[in-house]
């Protein structure tokens, strides 16, 4: 027999790069970088042409110049001299604040829906379940457009509160619901706020340091120690005493009307409540699935294992299935706040000004500086996503390890 | 017979009673699950306060609905102080709402043509029980809706067609021996084709033309479909093709895959609907002038592609590795043992989410309003909100907007648990 093993004295030859496996995928990937640069360059050489031709450059110094424009709601302080940059920031911090804002509703209202969704409750259960339809089924531009309606064709004008017999009054003389938005107290922080904060923060840890402690207990001795009406005393008492104790430090400023406007506390414009209220019902019905979907993934027999082990029905959920269903529930939840924020830029319809509307909207339109503005537009929510999107894996990884 | 004097003893069988009254029926069923508890009772008694309030609020509003009046200032008129809706507008203004207001009026058959076709090309994708036959008619449906709404001469979608049948034909002939060069080849026949083609259709523009519209004339909810529709056909293939990339192991193709995933995810649609309208027209040379509508489809079909690779790349991750391992060992090679074993499995784990990622598509063409596009949104906000006859319409016009959606989107997502149910195979 002379036929010997070929692959031994087998040398490379130009046609393996396509036939042969090994190296079929350099060819390929050598394809694709090929293609990628080219088309990269090709776009790269438009740009420079068109903006040659157009005479522009690409220059981030408008960033520094007077915006000449004003934001109505803001987080800090900010006049039309201030620069570009300055508004972007008031942008971001808009919608930071009313991502977080819809983050939270949006988590109470799916949590309820989506546990209220499972009840026994035959009412319930419908109803809840033809609010989520609704409001998944329907999108959010359009909820914001509604709700958005009510401050444009429902709620007085502040002109309304005018007068001895008012068309409209405050509710407990505290809110105002009024067409340009919705004025609450503003807590007023006197001297010695900072100790009554203290206190209250000081108590805060306290508590988390007794339900250790009742843990501990729970684990090494057996003993169950009580930990409800203990941890309210603390959240309530020290505080409260402190508080009277030097004379009111923490006060109210509320809303008043002066001339044809409210004056003093908290304004929302009707676009903030529009945005955080909407954003917050449509992910909630999201959410509600999400949290529904979890709770049924947990086997039924956990929850009789847990119980034929004599546990009460709160610690069967707290214990066993909850910390089941949130390796199921965590993850979606995270990607539905970034969601929230990636939606919050629908600020646009309703005249909020994010980051979307200072440097997306008047900046760009009044500099033309557009691909600077939506690259640095882009970049901003790109860092957040990708941020959230670290830890959630970080996250991920850390429950994945529990699991066999 | 004996006769049996004990006293407690009973002679006979009683009569079957029925169960009391709280055992049995609605009361039963009542006290089970509407009043079992005072916490549920206390809900069952918010809830009918909620019931009670909605419809206390809107049934008058709806009822009282006047259908016919030339402006906002005739149905107050009508209504003469009682609450109701005006729903006039809607009546006055359904083709602006459905067609946008360009849209010239002696062709509204087109589209409407177009979607009844379009659920007849459909119904062999969605129902795998019809005969694959129809399926024929899906490949054709493409060309056949764009020579209906966009019209012009039927030449141009049906050289176009010619081009893909003879490319396809072209890969099938030579694609047996290498796969490159069949994949060369076709391409390479389908652009001769085409421009070729390209001067039949210059020398016979006229030929069975129909009214041209160009695309921005399109608008109202037609163009939330037409968007919608374009954008989710487009972007499932290249979805899929971004996930397996994205599991390639070949490290150049799999970072560009996950590149560009992560970043269209990254970032919200609006600004890449912003791109579209502003600043993609620096990064193509001069002369060309691609329509806007056509920006916005490409800028969607990435969006929904980088979502749908997500859920398919969950799909494919599923998949227990004996079949990835059963697929080499049967000796299929890489496109072989995707397209027969692992995709049919993985793509019906994903169905679900891929229907989800498609309807939030379809929901989030109303943000073309926001880039001055005149959809369904579009136009209520603009034309519609803005005339001096219909200010202040707000809740007629936008709950219709609402329903509209709500129809579309629920159906969708009805049919999806339904497949689902059909699809499901494994141990029941």
């Amino acid at each position: 027999m002379s036929t010997s093993i070929s692959s031994e004295q087998e040398t490379f030859r130009l046609s393996m790069l396509l036939n042969d496996k090994r190296y079929r995928s350099y060819t390929f990937q050598a394809f694709a970088l090929f293609v990628l640069i080219c088309v990269v360059a090709y776009l790269g050489k438009n740009l420079v042409e068109n903006l040659a031709a157009a005479g522009l450059n690409i220059s981030y110094g408008f960033l520094g110049e007077a915006s000449g424009y004003d934001i109505n709601q803001r987080l800090i302080e900010y006049s039309s001299q201030s620069s570009h940059l300055r508004a972007a920031f008031v942008g971001i911090l808009n919608t930071l604040l009313v991502a977080f804002l819809g983050c939270i509703t949006a988590t109470i209202l799916g949590i309820t829906a989506g546990i209220l969704r499972l009840s026994n409750n035959w009412i319930v259960a419908k109803l809840m379940s033809i609010y989520v339809e609704i409001f998944r089924n329907v999108p959010v531009l359009i909820w914001i457009l509604i709700i958005n309606s009510i401050f444009l064709a429902v709620l007085p004008q502040p002109r309304a509160f005018k007068g001895e017999n008012p068309e409209a009054s405050m509710l407990w003389d505290m809110f105002a619901f009024t067409g340009r938005g919705i004025y609450a107290p503003k807590p007023l922080f006197l001297e010695g706020s900072v100790v009554v904060v203290g206190t209250f923060i000081l108590s805060i840890l306290a508590i988390f340091a007794l339900r250790r402690y009742a843990r501990h207990k729970l684990y090494s001795e057996g003993r169950l120690i009580n930990t409800f009406w203990p941890s309210l005393a603390l959240f309530v008492i020290p505080t409260v005493l402190i508080f009277y104790a030097l004379g009111s430090p923490i006060g109210l400023e509320y809303p008043e009307l002066k001339g044809f406007n409210f004056k003093g506390g908290i304004y929302a414009r009707g676009g903030l409540i529009s945005l955080w209220f909407a954003l917050s019902i449509y992910t909630g019905a999201f959410i509600a699935e999400v949290v529904r979907a979890g709770i049924l993934s947990v086997n039924e027999g956990q929850t009789e294992a847990a119980a034929a082990l004599g546990l009460r029905p709160n610690f069967v959920m707290n214990l066993v299935v909850l910390p089941q269903a949130l390796r199921v529930i965590v993850p979606p939840l995270i990607s539905f706040y970034l969601n929230i924020t990636k939606n919050s830029s629908l600020a646009l319809a309703v005249g909020y000004m994010d980051i979307t509307g200072t440097l997306g909207g008047i900046t760009l339109n009044q500099t033309g500086r557009a691909i600077e503005a939506i690259l640095l537009l882009m970049l901003f929510y790109l860092i957040i996503s990708l941020g959230i999107s670290a830890i959630m894996n970080i996250y991920n990884r850390s429950i994945m390890l529990k699991e066999r | 017979m004996a006769k049996n004097n004990a006293a407690f003893v009973r002679h006979q069988l009683i009569e079957e009673q029925a169960p009391p009254i709280t055992e049995r029926g609605v009361v039963k069923w009542v006290r089970e699950n509407l009043f079992s508890s005072p916490f549920n009772v206390i809900m069952t008694l918010l809830s009918l306060w909620v019931i009670y309030s909605i419809i206390a609020g809107v049934a008058p509003w709806f009822i009282n609905g006047v259908w016919n009046a030339n402006s906002v200032r005739d149905c107050y008129d009508i209504l003469d102080g009682a609450t109701g809706a005006c729903f006039a507008v809607l009546k006055e203004r359904f083709p602006q709402l459905i067609y946008g207001f360009k849209y010239p009026s002696t062709e509204y058959w087109r589209p409407n043509t177009a979607v009844i076709l379009l659920l007849f090309a459909l119904a062999p994708i969605l129902f795998r029980k019809l005969p694959r036959k129809f399926l024929l008619f899906s490949l054709i449906y493409p060309f056949l809706a764009y020579w209906l709404i966009w019209g012009g001469t039927p030449l141009v979608p049906v050289m176009a067609f010619l081009g893909f049948v003879i490319g396809v034909y072209c890969f099938r002939r030579f694609s047996a021996n290498a796969f490159a060069l069949g994949a060369i080849i076709g391409v390479i026949a389908a652009n001769i084709f085409w421009v070729l083609g390209g001067y039949v259709v210059d020398a016979n523009e006229t030929f069975l033309a129909l009214q041209a519209v160009p695309s921005r004339d399109m608008g109202g909810f037609m163009l939330n479909i037409l968007l919608g529709t374009i954008a989710v056909a487009l972007s499932i293939p290249l979805g899929i093709l971004l996930a397996l990339g994205r599991k390639s192991n070949m490290p150049i193709i799999k970072w560009i895959c996950v590149l560009f995933i992560e970043f269209i995810r990254g970032v919200p649609l609006i600004t890449l609907l912003f791109v579209a309208n502003v600043i993609l027209a620096f990064f193509l040379p001069p002369e060309t002038s691609i329509d806007l509508i056509l920006r916005v489809i490409v800028m969607m079909t990435f969006f929904n592609a980088a979502y749908i690779a997500e859920v398919v790349r969950g799909g494919l991750a599923a998949l227990p590795s004996g079949q990835y391992e059963a697929a080499n060992s049967l000796g299929l090679d890489y496109s072989k043992s995707m397209r027969f074993i692992i995709l049919p499995q993985a793509l019906k784990i994903s169905i679900p989410g891929i229907v989800n990622t498609c309807v939030g598509m379809l929901k989030d063409t109303t943000l073309v309003s926001i880039i001055s596009m005149f959809d369904l949104v579009g136009m209520i906000r603009g034309p519609i909100l803005s005339s001096t006859s219909w200010n202040g319409v707000y809740w007629e016009l936008f709950g219709a907007a609402a329903t509209i959606f709500f129809v579309v989107c629920f159906s969708v997502s009805k049919y999806s648990q339904w497949l689902e149910r059909q699809l499901e195979t494994s141990n029941r």
